[in-house]
């Protein structure tokens, strides 16, 4: 019985959703702020996940943080990363999605 | 139509575009990041939902669409931990092992759908991190703003029925679900497990259906775990395989992540998973949220309004919800509506009077059936969890 009206109301509130001005909105037309290091971190990061994860986590970590969450993407996923690679990519990370 | 809303986005910023950007109340507690880059944003066969990231793709509900009893299937939260399976009918089976089961089964969903009881339960879905966004001081993870949930009409077969047809031995201390999501690198694979008793309980199912329809790509088809009650991290999604352990299930996502300090939050009656230090985040906790009006709208003078909003817990159902119109210093009882089942949400109203200028601030707080009630102040833990902070909803009137 509540699934009947579930559906009605869902009709009804479907209506009332206004049109949205789309923005062509994709994972490739996310922009990291430009330094040396962007490079290293759009190609290792993007081979998981969307780019936004950083720009969304910020600012909320220091470099310790990063440093901790750039660990974590090595030592738990497997992320394949030089200690160097790693630390270019946490010096980036900290400098321009740092607190 | 003032709910129109735009949040501009780092994509279109970057284009030259200018994208008109109205901060919803929200927004300013989220980090700055977090509003920078997202976006209402459709998925396919989806309507447009504040997309949070895009690949895994994590998209939030829009708060006014909420007033429903049952959130549209359209409409509802999407969550992914890796990339989202696409899987074809004629080849997917349900394979129930491990050391603790009798024998090891395999069913196509016909069969599944043939042998067992249907059952069907209404009930929240909410994300373990949901209102993450709104930690103070923030936390990493997906900084979900209040729509990280949903509410709906989950069908399928009882997980019991299934396991029974397998057998359990007297060993069986946890039952491990796997979806057939895998890590792109060498990630530890999504695998969650349940005790026994939750396990066994006659409203956990492993569901085909969500309010009437079956499930879509980025819900679980073909099937999906549905736990009541329990937060949305352990409802595994395109569901492949069921294994009886004799010993707790070690992997990342139980022993490592979704854990919260033990205690702070009552037990987590999943002592096989417990550690000293914290415990795996199960139920859970009792909270509510304002739908309608919105607390950045702005109210006529004197105005009569009629609060409306919801509230949920993890199965004992509402009994009361109370609001306040003096800051906390005095609180009248919400109506309730229709109660749609213990594990479903439950709309209430608040009838008041807007003041004849300024600004009034509304506060509501739900009460469980088992007494429990939402917090004053938020409980910090690093994941960030479990937000059921009393909320504070500001208008002004003019």
């Amino acid at each position: 019985m509540w699934r009947k009206r579930g559906l009605r109301e869902s009709l009804l509130a479907s209506m009332l959703i206004i049109p949205v001005h789309a923005t062509a909105a994709d994972e490739t037309a996310i922009a990291l702020a430009d330094g040396p290091g962007r490079d290293q971190v759009q190609a290792a990061c993007s081979m998981c996940h969307s780019l936004d994860y950083i720009v969304m986590n910020s600012p909320i970590q220091d470099q310790a943080g990063w440093d901790k969450t750039v660990k974590k993407m090595v030592t738990v996923f497997g992320a394949p990363l030089t200690a160097e690679e790693s630390s270019a990519i946490v010096a980036y990370l900290a400098r321009h999605y740092g607190k | 139509m003032d709910r129109r809303r735009f949040i501009h986005s780092s994509a279109a910023t970057a284009a030259g575009l200018a994208i008109p950007h109205r901060l919803l109340a929200v927004d300013s507690e989220l980090p700055a990041g977090a509003v920078a880059s997202s976006v209402l944003d459709a998925l396919p066969g989806k309507r447009p939902l504040i997309k949070r990231t895009f690949r895994p793709p994590n998209y939030e509900t829009p708060v006014a669409l909420f007033r429903d009893p049952f959130t549209a299937n359209d409409a509802f939260y999407v969550r992914w931990h890796m990339g989202v399976p696409d899987l074809t009918l004629a080849k997917w089976r349900l394979r129930v092992s491990g050391a603790a089961a009798k024998a090891a089964r395999e069913y196509p969903l016909t069969e599944l759908q043939r042998r067992f009881p249907l059952h069907e339960v209404a009930a929240v879905n909410q994300c373990s991190g949901n209102r993450r966004g709104l930690f103070d001081p923030h936390v990493p993870g997906v900084q979900w703003g209040y729509g990280a949930m949903g509410n709906a009409a989950w069908r399928g077969v009882r997980l019991k029925d299934v396991l029974d047809d397998a057998g359990l031995a007297a060993s069986a201390v946890e039952v491990t679900a796997n979806g057939a999501d895998a890590p792109t690198l060498t990630g530890p694979d999504f695998v969650k497990s349940l005790p026994m008793w939750k396990a066994l309980d006659a409203d956990t199912l492993i569901a085909f259906e969500m309010n009437g329809e079956p499930l879509s790509r980025w819900h679980g088809f073909p099937a999906r775990l549905v736990v009541p009650g329990w937060t949305a991290t352990y409802w595994v999604k395109a569901l492949t395989e069921l294994a009886v352990l004799d010993k707790p299930f070690d992997g990342f996502w139980m022993k490592t992540a979704y854990r919260v300090p033990k205690n702070v939050f009552g037990p987590s009656r999943f002592e096989s998973q417990d550690s000293e230090q914290n415990s795996p985040i199960t139920a859970i906790r009792v909270n509510s949220l304002i739908i309608d009006p919105p607390p950045d709208a702005t109210l006529a003078p004197r105005k009569r309004v009629e609060l409306l909003g919801i509230a949920w817990d993890g199965g004992s159902g509402i009994r009361s919800v109370e609001a306040s119109i003096d800051g906390g210093a005095t609180w009248r009882e919400a109506s309730l509506d229709r109660d749609l089942g213990r594990y479903s949400w439950r709309h209430w109203r608040f009838r008041f009077e807007a003041p004849q200028s300024g600004s009034i601030t509304l506060m509501a707080r739900a009460r469980a059936n088992d007494g429990s009630t939402q917090v004053d102040a938020l409980i910090a833990n690093p994941a960030g969890y479990h937000h059921n902070v009393v909320q504070k909803a500001e208008y002004r009137v003019a």
